[in-house]
């Protein structure tokens, strides 16, 4: 198959060759904040979880495609992400379970994407000036350039009203009542959610009283794309739930708890995104292998009211918190995994507990 | 909680010589063991009878016992040393099972000695199948449906049960032996009694087959608190059916979803904490069915293992290092990851490149044996490549097994061209080392990847890869390279095209191609990281590829590059592994640079942290040349590149020599080393030096080659030149015999077409082969001052005529007088003088009445360098590095690091050969001078006869203290046989003899007891094969009678072999097994540790 040669261009200047894939924009050029993820397989469900708004996903792993696309691995209706860097994208896929291949629903999805870069020099690059804006397409280098020159990153955006849900939806038929405040929710979030509980999704407008209002035996904070800092409007509603429900927060979630319990986050160099990071549970000093996806995280100096509850062991960010008195607690990587390991899917059962146990200190 | 510390001193066993299925990869583990516990502060104890490893070197462990691998011997050990713990999971399936034994035999309970790694009941329930699959049943998991047998009719009643296809394994074994696939009763009864027979406790499973679906491998470890990491994921390219050790694998796995991934995580480590591996690593082995992705357990080794010495080199994650840290107390979050420093081994490393793993079969050297590949492993070796995808990965790898192909597209010469498309396909669906290339072909012929991919069950992703690379072949074919701009280079490049092979497509020429490529698009090498980059790398571990960026860090330190050995092979394997070991050691204390360059992912030379930078990189001129490149540019500071070490790693890198700037080649230069090799020089040069040689000439043709025996006489000795290990050698004793053997040398398709045929400049040699020689090697150094240094002076136990890498040899000679030796020690330092030799010679002389003949001269390491070095502590390979680098052997004398002169030690060191007959009943194991052993094994003892015993035991046939021995000889031994019959009478041996051999003897006065007739009609007594069989023998002495191989003898030696009765096909090894028997009767056995030996 021969394809248009294309450009790479970060923000810095630093220029990629390859080839345009996928959906190819009528500009000839895409722009957005490149970050990279290290997962050696789940591209699918990479592409379509919505915390990659706004971002233009680089696969470290260089054979992307192998295995097709399957309806069953879509975090979400659509991706959200700006665009997609591989080093080889592959054309004919093979597994039992494929009902395509991904080129197709990329253009499909209009997903650009640029491939036959080397993607290890980019993710080199990344690491050493952390995640930089760019730009990417088979328009003229100047063009792509000068794009890249404008791009911007996702700092100070509210990229969650967006993939946001406009319309509350309900899953599961459990014992106990979920309401799970999406702010860019994963469908496997909500999958070991209703495996679980009665949830109730409802958008990230909803304020405090509305999701009260609902009766809930618990309330969930999903994941979601962007920078917490810039998203006070959905911070102010979480403080009017602390203590009012038990709380689990997962990811931005996390982030927004934080805020909410007074804490600060910050950006991290080039972020957390892969399936690989090892984290300990602090309280049992066991380790987990996760699912990570996130640029900002929470400032463990800030936390004054919550207690740390898991580290990452290769970098020592705060990878979970937890408030005893106002049940509430939360986690920064991705325990429910799509993709990614298992290990970490107990903490849907601490959330359950915790629900129960809120239940006989109220009664 | 870190280190124990209730525990002091450690015992590691290692796996024996190297066999096919158990190779050098333990030589890796059990090497970063050593390392790892002394370094932790324990005391280390090492048990291993192979002399050629490192692990056996007296630096690697604190004491290291060089003992056979036997529950009497290793007890007394125990005895001995009082080792507070035993390490057993890192010497491979030898160690597993004897330490069961160990622990059966209440040896480690009756010394305090706690079984560390993995508890005994783990490794019964692991290696038990019956065990293994209830455990499965418990969990859950499904495994193929099956049932145990231990007799042929139990075995059918299941098979009836379960249905066809029907595979048949034994319980206990090692890569695969005595399993196969049967389709009807016929095949089931027969793989049932070898199976039966195969298996150390005469056990079966009979299960349902499910060859054709996918399978996969997981490398996963656990710690004492339960966290569990899968290091790496295997995809195995040839399905189900054919052993993983035999198939072409590539990491990570390639076509499972994450959800079909993460679901198989789960299972591993499930079924890792069912068995109880509580430390350490673990290789679990699964099969999908690609229709439905139904999935089924295969099976667990609960310890480091082929693939994970493959996963470690492919992932940068040192399994065996982090299992050793794990067995004495740390958990994984406690130990740093070796490559980044920073961040813990509790993580899963990522990959952003490709790893293909491509086996090494040596069928050629085993004629007979079917090249069909199924559930038993028949490989003597491997390569690994890695590229950024899998078709770069894919024709590294295969480039790197030298075999003459330069990729998988293979240009005008298609090695398939002439066969018919029915044959062809078949060539296809049948797994042999040839499918790959016969893919090739059908895709060539426009075969869809569909239909590929439904006859070969190959998934279809693979095929379609290939296909690709086909189709990029073809455009090659169509373009004018000279007008390529970079993006066109890179881009075929990357889908892993040598200049060599784009030369051989487009008929331009390779410099033209290689100029023009190097112009635009220069290989840039990249970095294996655990990480895919994430972090900071501080492990220089490189691979080759096309691409924007090197990642080799400029250094202001001169340099020198050591060319490895490649691919295992027979004749050339772990000894020249071992002598780059030691160069990179020894450079490394010179405070110079080492840099190794390699291909072969089972070896110590392939740890990133042997060398100051490993390329991991097939070795051909232009990979090379393309290494040096990048040192040179790494260069800062006025810091060069020294040179290149052509002369250890065998004759992989001579081969490259000539590709060399000749003033980088260390030590002898390439021009003495053809001397050696070239005939006609080396014939003048002994004329001139006076030395007798077997009378002897060269031929390229048939013709010449007759005139030549005629001149000379026969019986001859043919051979080709440029060889190792005897390749292709024959003794012939006519014209017609002549004949045949040259059709077939100088054949189109013959057996060094692919070798590189025959030519005026690679002549065949033909000798006079001189009958019952004794055989001598000798292992010398001479530095550039023309000093030279004497190490070793071998006498073979087996006359010349059986390849010295076959035959069992003596240091020191047994039976040579003073006078020859001195002789030997003065005719090796002329030789050298002559060679203008500057590092390692090895000479192989015939003494015959009195006489010297120099056989050859290899101005290299040699297969006994390592032996040597072991038998009189001289680090051989490192005084001849040393000597390259110019230092002299005076000044190393005064060091201490030479001893004055050749060394005799006080006691006797025999090395005996291993032999893969037991993996091939199809082939006769009788001895010649073409090699056949992939391993050896080291006796050490006081005398000559319990070294020898020594190393018959540790070689897998001990010999027995009485019984039954049984003579079958050849006329011309039948004289000095008596002799021999009559000191096993007087051993209180009873005598079976053939009809001949036992009218003979008993003309001369000895009882023979059992007469045996012909094999099949017992008329004239007992058929030989079935009193074998009946265990009525307990010894055999089988001579072969000259030339032709009588068919009775090639069948005892075969029931021998299957029944694992010692079984001799010379006299004199004959005659030293009666010394051995005799000796070990009188004196016993004492276990020595070479420490102590050395320091005598
Ligand atoms: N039920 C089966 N049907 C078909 N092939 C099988 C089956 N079980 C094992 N094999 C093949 O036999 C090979 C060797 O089996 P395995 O149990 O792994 O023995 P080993 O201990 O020698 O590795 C496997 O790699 C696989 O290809
Ligand atoms: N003229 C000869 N007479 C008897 N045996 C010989 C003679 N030449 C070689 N051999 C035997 O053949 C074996 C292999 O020959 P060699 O030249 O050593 O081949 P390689 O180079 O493969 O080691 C030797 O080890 C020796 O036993
Ligand atoms: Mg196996
Ligand atoms: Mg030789």
């Amino acid at each position: 198959m021969n394809r248009a040669p294309a450009a790479l261009v970060l923000a810095d200047g630093a220029t990629f060759e390859g080839y345009a894939a996928g959906f190819l924009p009528a500009s000839g050029v895409t722009s957005g904040e490149f970050v990279f993820n290290t997962a050696l397989s789940g591209y699918q469900e990479v592409i379509t979880d919505p915390s990659y708004a706004g971002q233009i996903i680089s696969f470290t792993y260089p054979h992307i495609g192998n295995y097709g696309v399957s309806a069953l691995d879509d975090e979400a209706a659509r991706p959200w992400c700006e665009g997609l860097v591989a080093r080889e994208l592959s054309l004919s896929p093979s597994s039992w379970r494929a009902e395509g291949a991904l080129e197709p629903f990329l253009v499909r999805h209009h997903v650009p994407a640029i491939v036959g870069v080397d993607t290890r020099r980019l993710t080199r690059h990344l690491r050493a000036h952390g995640a930089l804006p760019g730009a990417f397409g088979h328009a003229d280098l100047a063009t792509v350039a000068d794009a890249a020159s404008r791009a911007v990153g996702t700092d100070g955006l509210d990229l969650v009203s967006s993939v946001s849900t406009m319309t509350p939806y309900a899953r599961g038929d459990g014992a106990r009542h979920v309401v799970a405040i999406d702010y860019g929710v994963k469908a496997t979030m909500v999958r070991q959610l209703a495996n679980r509980f009665r949830v109730s999704v409802v958008p990230a407008s909803s304020t405090s009283a509305d999701v009260l209002a609902l009766e809930p035996d618990g309330v969930f904070l999903s994941n979601g794309p962007g920078d917490p800092a810039a998203l006070a409007r959905y911070v102010a509603e979480v403080e009017g739930l602390i203590g009012e429900v038990p709380l689990f927060g997962i990811c931005l979630g996390h982030q927004l708890l934080a805020n909410a319990l007074g804490a600060t986050t910050y950006k991290l160099p080039f972020g957390h995104h892969g399936s690989n990071h090892p984290v300990q549970d602090l309280t049992t000093g066991k380790i987990e292998v996760t699912a990570q996806n996130h640029n900002y995280a929470v400032d463990a100096g800030s936390l004054h009211r919550a207690v740390v509850t898991h580290r990452n062991l290769n970098d020592g960010v705060v990878e979970g918190l937890a408030v005893e008195s106002e049940r509430c607690f939360s986690v920064q990587y991705h325990p429910e995994a799509g993709p990614g390991p298992h290990d970490a899917r107990y903490l849907f059962e601490r959330f359950a507990a915790l629900i129960e146990r809120g239940r006989r200190t109220v009664v | 909680m870190p280190r124990r510390d209730d525990i002091h001193s450690i015992m590691v066993i290692g796996s024996g010589p190297i066999v096919i299925g158990q190779a050098c990869e333990f030589d890796y583990s059990g090497t970063q063991a050593c390392q790892v516990l002394r370094d932790e502060g324990y005391r280390v104890i090492l048990v291993n009878s192979n002399p050629a490893t490192i692990m056996t070197d007296p630096a690697t462990a604190d004491v290291t016992y060089v003992e056979p691998l036997d529950l009497g011997v290793v007890s007394e050990i125990i005895e001995r040393e009082r080792p507070d713990a035993l390490l057993p999971t890192l010497g491979g399936q030898t160690a597993l099972n004897l330490t069961m034994a160990l622990v059966r035999a209440g040896v480690t309970q009756r010394f305090g000695v706690e079984v560390i790694g993995a508890r005994p009941e783990a490794i019964e329930t692991a290696e038990n199948r019956e065990l293994f699959k209830s455990a499965m049943a418990d969990i859950g998991l499904g495994v193929p449906e099956s049932g145990f047998a231990h007799d042929v009719d139990e075995a059918l009643a299941i098979a009836q049960r379960i249905g066809w296809p029907i595979i048949i394994r034994p319980s206990y074994i090692l890569g695969g032996a005595g399993t196969g696939i049967a389709e009807d009763d016929v095949a089931l009864r027969r793989l049932a009694r070898e199976g039966i027979a195969a298996s150390p406790v005469g056990e079966i499973l009979v299960e349902r087959s499910i060859a054709g679906w996918k399978e996969f491998e997981l490398e996963v470890m656990r710690d004492r608190h339960d966290n569990c990491v899968v290091v790496c994921s295997i995809e195995n390219v040839d399905p189900m059916g054919v052993h993983t050790g035999d198939s072409v694998t590539v990491a990570p796995a390639q076509t499972l979803s994450d959800v079909e991934y993460q679901a198989m995580r789960d299972d591993a480590f499930a079924i890792l904490r069912r068995v109880g591996v509580e430390t350490g690593g673990s290789n679990v082995q699964f099969a999908v069915n690609p229709a439905t992705g139904e999935r089924l357990v295969i099976e667990m080794n609960p310890r480091v293992s082929r693939s994970s010495a493959l996963a470690s080199k492919a992932t940068g994650f040192p399994i065996a290092k982090i299992a050793a840290r794990l067995a004495v107390g740390y958990s994984l979050d406690e130990i740093v990851n070796d490559i980044t420093k920073s961040t813990p081994a509790s993580f899963e490393p990522v990959l952003d490149y490709v790893v293909t793993k491509i086996p090494r079969w040596a069928f050629e050297k085993l004629p007979g044996a079917s090249s069909v590949l199924g559930t038993r492993m028949q490989s003597v070796g491997e390569v690994m490549a890695i590229g950024r995808n899998f078709a770069e990965s894919l024709q590294k790898a295969i480039r790197s097994l030298e075999q003459g192909r330069a990729g998988f597209a293979a240009g005008p010469t298609r090695e398939f061209a002439d066969v018919d498309d029915e044959t062809l396909w078949h060539r296809c669906e049948v797994a042999t080392p040839e499918r790959l290339y016969a893919l090739h072909e059908v895709m060539w012929r426009g075969a869809s990847v569909a239909e590929a991919a439904a006859r070969t069950k190959i998934d279809p992703w693979f095929i379609d890869q290939m296909n690709e690379i086909v189709i990029r072949e073809r455009e090659l074919g169509a373009a004018d390279v000279t007008t390529f701009d970079a993006r066109t280079w890179r881009r075929y490049r990357q889908w892993g095209f040598s200049d060599a092979q784009v030369a051989a497509i487009t008929g331009e020429e390779l410099d033209r191609v290689a100029e023009a490529r190097r112009a635009v698009a220069p290989v840039t090498y990249k970095t294996v990281d655990t990480c895919a980059a994430e972090f900071a790398a501080h492990t220089p571990y490189h691979y080759g590829t096309t691409e924007d960026e090197t990642e080799v860090h400029p250094s202001s330190r001169d340099r020198v590059i050591i060319l490895g050995s490649g691919p295992n092979r027979i004749g050339q394997g772990i000894e020249f592994d071992y002598c780059c070991v030691h160069a990179s050691y020894v450079l490394r204390e010179m405070g110079l640079e080492s840099v190794m360059v390699n291909c072969n992912p089972e070896t110590v030379s392939t740890d990133y942290s042997t060398s100051d930078r490993l390329y991991f990189e097939p070795l051909t001129p232009e990979d090379l040349a393309e290494v040096i490149a990048a040192e040179e540019a790494a260069c800062v500071d006025g810091a060069r590149v020294i040179g290149v070490i052509v002369s250890l790693g065998g004759q992989t890198p001579l081969k490259l020599a000539h590709s060399l700037d000749p003033s980088l080649v260390l030590g002898t230069p390439v021009a003495a080393i053809d001397a050696a090799e070239d005939r006609q020089r080396w014939s003048t040069l002994c004329r001139n030096l006076g030395l007798r040689q077997p009378p002897g000439d060269v031929a390229v043709t048939a013709d010449e080659a007759l005139a030549v025996a005629e001149q000379i006489g026969y019986p001859v000795l043919v051979r080709p030149s440029y060889v190792l290990g005897g390749r292709a050698m024959e003794i012939v004793y006519d014209a017609t015999a002549l004949g045949r053997v040259m059709r077939d040398l100088t054949g189109a398709h013959g057996a060094l077409a692919r070798e590189g045929g025959v030519s005026v400049t690679r002549p065949i040699l033909l000798d006079r082969f001189l009958e019952d020689a004794i055989e001598v090697d000798v292992d010398a150094v001479r530095d550039t001052a023309g000093d030279v240094f004497v190490a070793g002076v071998m006498e073979h136990v087996e006359e010349a005529g059986i390849h010295s890498g076959d035959s069992a040899c003596a240091l020191p000679p047994q039976s040579l007088g003073d006078g020859i030796i001195a002789t030997i020690n003065q005719i090796t330092s002329r030789i050298a003088e002559a060679l203008g030799v500057v590092g390692l010679l090895n000479v192989q002389y015939a003494v015959k009445d009195d006489e010297v003949y120099v056989l050859e001269a290899n101005p290299r390491a040699s297969r006994t360098v390592p032996f040597v070095a072991k038998a009189t502590g001289v680090a051989l390979a490192q005084v001849a590095v040393r000597v390259m680098l110019g230092q002299s052997l005076a000044m190393l004398r005064d060091a201490g690091i030479v001893p004055a002169q050749t060394p005799r030690p006080p006691y006797v060191s025999v090395k005996e050969a291993v032999l893969p007959f037991n993996r091939f009943p199809a082939v006769d194991s009788i001895l010649g001078p073409e090699m056949r052993s992939t391993g050896e094994v080291m006796g050490i003892g006081e005398s000559f006869g319990i070294a020898f015993a020594k190393s018959q035991l540790a070689a897998g046939t001990g010999l027995p203290d009485g019984g039954q021995v049984f003579m079958s000889l050849a006329d011309r031994d039948k004289v000095g046989g008596l002799e021999l019959a009559r000191q096993l009478v007087a051993l209180g041996f009873t005598v079976a003899a053939t009809v001949g051999t036992a009218g003979y003897l008993r003309a001369n006065g000895v009882t023979v007891t059992t007469l045996v007739g012909k094999v099949g009609l017992a008329t004239l007594g007992v058929d030989a094969v079935s009193l074998i069989g009946d265990g009525a023998v307990q010894l055999v002495i089988n001579t072969p009678s000259g030339g032709v191989a009588k068919v009775d003898g090639a069948l005892i030696r075969h029931a021998s072999v299957t029944h694992g009765v010692p079984c001799l096909t010379t006299l004199s090894a004959g005659f030293a097994a009666a010394r051995g028997i005799a000796d070990t009767r009188q004196h016993g056995w004492r276990v020595r540790s070479l420490q102590d030996l050395h320091r005598q």
